[in-house]
């Protein structure tokens, strides 16, 4: 086999265009998508966090909705760069045969995986951004720490982007997404504290819940709502760095391979 | 000699697949470069060698003075592409696609901007400006991808099957505008499987087959080379019997497809006065071409 396809990324300024150009599509339905962003989580905040909030103690000293708003600004960020990342991905590299297109210029396909990570996790921090205004205007918090949310949202959409790519590296179809979703995605919901406390889960839950990225983002996130500075923050940033980097390097390697076909 | 391109000993394996077997090729500044081949011949996978897109498993290949594919990304600096498919992009208008382009390539908005104008009018293009990609006819995209193609004004472009799907129309006026580029002092360099297109743009031509280059030259040498000038096409039922009894004794060779059987001669004369004695029989008396010459070296069966 080639070993070039082994060899580290190289970076360079030249992944700035398609950013731009990701940017410039996204601007043509700029509306439709920020009211996504924003309507998603205020339909679950409101709902969740009311309806059943209402029948449930405090949560850590916490109102069930304030408890649940840190854990929906975790969960829509991961969405955002997952969705980019898998769907939007897959159709800029298989079906519009966008990637093909800049691979004919100076741009080199390692420029291109880090293009599609920093633009799949600006999706990140605006859906980030967006949900942090709800729980402002709602009063969910009045934390100045959970401004911290802002750059934590890059963090996770990066960190989610890089792993996301692997899938889109691998998929022969559109369909293949699904068991992302099914197998990965939504256990994670689940298992890692976004709409009740990992405590609750049963100790064997607990141990693969504290090695998934979600846990660790929700960790950070939660404290700051509460403008609390998060324990063992270096730790919980470290490993969503870990799953970042794993996963651009994952992804570039299966990109190279996929495409020199 | 003074070539943009050069390429020794390529070979590209696809598993056991032999792709590029052993290519040598040089192509010279200003011509226009054409290469031939049945489809799978490796095209394709050559125009993605000379890009620096794949990695040869051996061989050496030089683009201008840069080693590739090492430096393959100063190389692309200075070279347009027009690819098989259509990747333009959808979500953008004509000028939008031609502004991110141009990007790709460190070019400043502004340059883009003064360019616009010159390179919608050699695409044809001057009215559809802020019109969306998907409402474009074919021929009309395929004129966009060429444009854009020239947005870093390329001292080398490659074209793969640039004509491919376009109605006569459409396919004259690329090839109209591709003269123009040679005129201009562009190299090009295409590949395609219309031997008409590659007779009147090519000077000079590689006919490729299972990844090696079977024949070289002009279009002229090559049919010189490789085939009896004259051609006699004879159409009927009665045809190939005809060709088993008669034509083998006055054509060079010929060959029998259905009910045409084609005869090929340095001098048709005697052929002809034989064929008057069977009014049953149709004919066409023409000069050799490159489809004949394309034909005699990759056979006649079918390639998927």
């Amino acid at each position: 086999m080639n070993s070039s396809f082994y060899s580290l990324p190289q970076f360079s300024r030249r992944f700035i265009p398609i950013w731009k150009r990701n940017f410039m599509v996204w601007k043509k339905m700029a509306g439709a998508s920020v009211l996504g962003h924003l309507a998603d989580p205020v339909i679950y905040m409101l709902g969740l966090g009311y309806g059943l909030g209402g029948m449930l103690p405090q949560i850590n000293g916490m109102p069930y909705i304030a408890f649940l708003a840190a854990g929906t600004v975790c969960y829509s960020t991961m969405n955002s760069a997952s969705f980019e990342a898998l769907y939007s991905g897959f159709a800029r590299m298989h079906q519009q045969r966008t990637w093909e297109a800049i691979l004919n210029t100076p741009v080199t396909l390692d420029d291109i995986v880090f293009s599609e990570i920093v633009w799949a996790a600006s999706k990140s921090l605006l859906s980030g951004v967006a949900v942090l205004v709800v729980v402002w205007v709602l009063g969910l918090s009045h934390s100045p720490l959970s401004l911290w949310i802002i750059p934590l949202s890059l963090l996770v959409g990066l960190c989610f982007a890089s792993v996301g790519l692997i899938m889109t590296a691998l998929a022969p179809g559109y369909d293949f997404f699904m068991y992302y979703f099914t197998l990965v995605i939504t256990p994670m919901v689940l298992l890692c504290g976004v709409f009740f406390p990992v405590e609750q889960l049963p100790q064997a839950l607990q141990t693969i819940s504290s090695i998934l990225p979600l846990t660790h983002a929700i960790s950070l996130a939660r404290p700051l709502m509460n403008n609390v500075v998060p324990g063992q923050f270096l730790w919980h940033i470290g490993v969503l760095l870990a799953y970042a980097l794993t996963g651009f390097y994952v992804s570039l390697v299966l990109f190279r391979r996929r495409l020199s076909q | 000699m003074n070539a943009v391109l050069s390429a020794r000993k390529l070979r590209k394996c696809y598993g056991d697949h032999v792709v590029v077997d052993g290519l040598d090729l040089s192509i010279r500044r200003g011509e226009c470069f054409g290469l031939l081949g049945p489809n799978g011949a490796g095209k394709t996978t050559t125009l993605r060698l000379m890009l620096g897109l794949i990695a040869p498993d051996q061989g050496e290949l030089r683009l201008f003075e840069y080693d590739v594919p090492e430096r393959a990304r100063p190389a692309r600096m200075r070279v347009g592409v027009v690819p098989q498919f259509d990747n333009l992009d959808p979500d953008f208008t004509v000028a939008e696609n031609l502004l991110v382009y141009g990007r790709y390539f460190g070019i400043s908005d502004a340059k883009i901007e003064a360019k616009l104008p010159g390179l919608l009018e050699f695409a044809g293009l001057t009215g559809k400006r802020d019109a969306k990609v998907p409402i474009l006819s074919g021929g009309m995209k395929r004129r966009l991808t060429l444009a854009r193609a020239l947005v870093n004004d390329p001292e080398v472009i490659f074209l793969d099957e640039p004509t491919t799907g376009l109605d006569p129309q459409a396919r004259h006026l690329i090839w109209q505008r591709l003269r123009e580029l040679t005129a201009r002092g562009k190299t090009l360099v295409l590949t395609t499987h219309f031997m008409e297109e590659a007779e009147r743009l090519c000077h000079r031509l590689a006919v490729m087959d299972n990844g090696r280059i079977i024949s070289s030259g002009s279009p002229r040498e090559l049919i010189a080379q490789n085939i009896e000038p004259q051609v006699v096409e004879v159409f009927g039922e009665m045809a190939a019997t005809w060709a088993q009894s008669n034509a083998i004794q006055h054509a060079q060779r010929f060959e029998v497809s259905g009910e045409s059987v084609f005869c090929y001669v340095d001098d048709a004369q005697p052929l002809l006065h034989e064929l008057l004695q069977h009014p049953e029989l149709r004919y066409l008396h023409r000069p050799a071409n490159m489809e004949d010459v394309f034909l005699k070296l990759t056979g006649r069966e079918m390639r998927d």
